[in-house]
């Protein structure tokens, strides 16, 4: 009889709490399984990789600030300080107009150079259910030089049109896990005016970098960027190499400050893709870094999650 | 033997009838409060599903990380990456149930205390607070305010933003419930 007692209080005690869990499974049930769509979110930190850009963009209504800087080759020595002596710059706005559009501009030393990008988001990796492997982006953006060539009739002679190259990008990314990222980008470039007859105007291109995750605040990436061979050559003289890049992204708050490794000095598309003379093998290695600073324009009261 | 099959048939035939007269909702409303000198945080969700139960008082939430909204878009990417980690933990959830004085099938206003567990970030903890139920007109009306310590939860934050995250988050419940049909 104790036997029964003792069975029946279990029971009770042990029904109610099944009568609490039961509540609790029906909802997070229906929870999970009435909200869909789940976006992948924060697949890079960053809005560059180290000069790629990234599938990332600003929010709506977000506008960030970007500077990249790159000191001179750290092969240059003691008397040059390792190259902190030296400095190109790219500045640069970008802005979302929508979660999907955004627009940029920016203004580089290397050769005056002005750029203007725009970049859509085709398609969004999901998480929940997992059924969009992949984010992918279309990029397009402009480069035009104003630098001015030393003799004053060649320049006058110089037309707009033949500073002009135009890139075309598929950005196409997946957030392997919390803390692995992966891009690859095939591109194409048209420049308006090439040195030789032996160069093609139409370049073919193909861009992969990463990231991992060292902290939920810290990564390292790297990028590399391949143009097909026979399609270049440099306006230096120079041989051409492929652009290898090591960063170190740290997150804070607003910034993302990210320290950098490369071979080449530029930061437009046209340029280092098609036009890195520096080499790893030769030590031609430029430290320098990027900072961003989102700035919120509008208030963002749209759930990112179409929930 | 017969006799433990009848008691357990009858708890099951009893909890079943219990959620079926069941009070739910799928437009509850949690949002948390972060106020420093330094930076206010808020952050809102309008889609918590929460279930009453009329006759034992007990009480469910659920709620998607991801479903809190920011003002600032880039403050709700870090509070998933960085803090909740939703990716990994994509729910909040409370379940437990009220006590104190109230008949749950009249009109009426009650000061109730909640009492129950709290799952968030991977942590679950014990959590007793005060709320308010008022039925009128076969709604049933749910609010409650309490803090919360994202440390308790293992939500750490790094010194650099601390002065920013306030010790102690404001978390305000109001959850509108109508019978199940």
């Amino acid at each position: 009889m104790r036997k029964i007692y003792f069975s029946l209080i279990c029971l009770i005690i042990s029904s109610q709490s099944i009568a609490q869990d039961s509540l609790l499974r029906s909802i997070s049930d229906s929870l999970s399984a009435a909200h869909g769509t789940q976006y992948v979110t924060g697949t890079f930190k960053a809005l560059y990789i180290v000069n790629m850009k990234t599938i990332e963009a600003p929010a709506a209504g977000a506008l960030n600030f970007e500077i990249q800087h790159r000191f001179g080759t750290i092969n240059q020595g003691a008397y040059h300080l390792w190259g902190l002596d030296f400095a190109t710059l790219r500045l640069g706005l970008d802005y979302g107009i929508s979660d999907r559009l955004s627009v940029g501009i920016g203004r580089s030393s290397v050769l005056e150079t002005f750029d203007g990008y725009v970049k859509y988001k085709l398609l969004r990796q999901t998480d929940n259910p997992a059924s969009v492997p992949v984010s992918i982006a279309l990029l397009g953006t402009t480069s035009y030089y104003t630098d001015k060539i030393a003799n004053p009739k060649l320049d006058s002679a110089f037309k707009s049109a033949y500073r002009l190259a135009y890139t075309a990008q598929i950005l196409i990314a997946r957030k392997f896990s919390s803390k692995l990222s992966f891009q690859i980008t095939p591109t194409f470039i048209h420049y308006n005016l090439v040195d030789s007859a032996s160069e093609h105007n139409n370049v073919f291109a193909l861009s992969a970098g990463g990231r991992f995750k060292i902290t939920k605040r810290m990564a390292i990436t790297a990028e590399y960027n391949y143009l097909f061979p026979n399609q270049l050559s440099s306006y230096t003289g120079l041989p051409l190499h492929n652009a290898l890049s090591f960063g170190w992204d740290i997150e804070t708050g607003g910034h993302v400050f990210q320290l950098v490794f490369t071979n080449a000095q530029t930061m437009n598309e046209p340029q280092y893709i098609g036009q890195t003379v520096g080499s790893w093998g030769n030590g031609d290695i430029y430290f320098g870094f990027n900072i961003s600073r989102i700035f919120n324009l509008k208030p963002h009261n749209k759930p990112k999650a179409q929930i | 033997m017969l006799l433990k099959y009848y008691i357990f048939l009858f708890t099951i035939f009893f909890s079943l009838k219990g959620i079926c007269q069941n009070y739910t909702t799928k437009t509850g409303f949690i949002g948390f409060y972060s106020k420093t000198p330094l930076e206010d945080i808020r952050g809102e969700n309008n889609q918590v599903y929460a279930v009453l139960d009329p006759a034992s008082h007990h009480m469910a939430f659920a709620a998607l990380l991801k479903g809190f909204i920011f003002p600032k878009e880039l403050m709700q990417t870090h509070f998933n990456e960085n803090y909740v980690e939703s990716d990994k933990f994509p729910k909040a959830t409370f379940s437990g149930s009220c006590t104190g004085d109230m008949d749950l099938s009249k009109d009426g206003i009650y000061q109730v205390v909640v009492k129950g567990d709290l799952s968030l970030h991977g942590v679950t903890k014990p959590l007793e607070t005060t709320g308010q139920i008022e039925v009128k007109n076969g709604k049933i009306t749910g609010s409650s305010a309490f803090k919360i310590k994202p440390e308790d939860y293992q939500i750490t934050i790094p010194s650099l933003v601390r002065e920013k995250i306030a010790q102690e988050i404001d978390v305000k419940v109001q959850i509108v419930w109508t019978r199940n049909t």
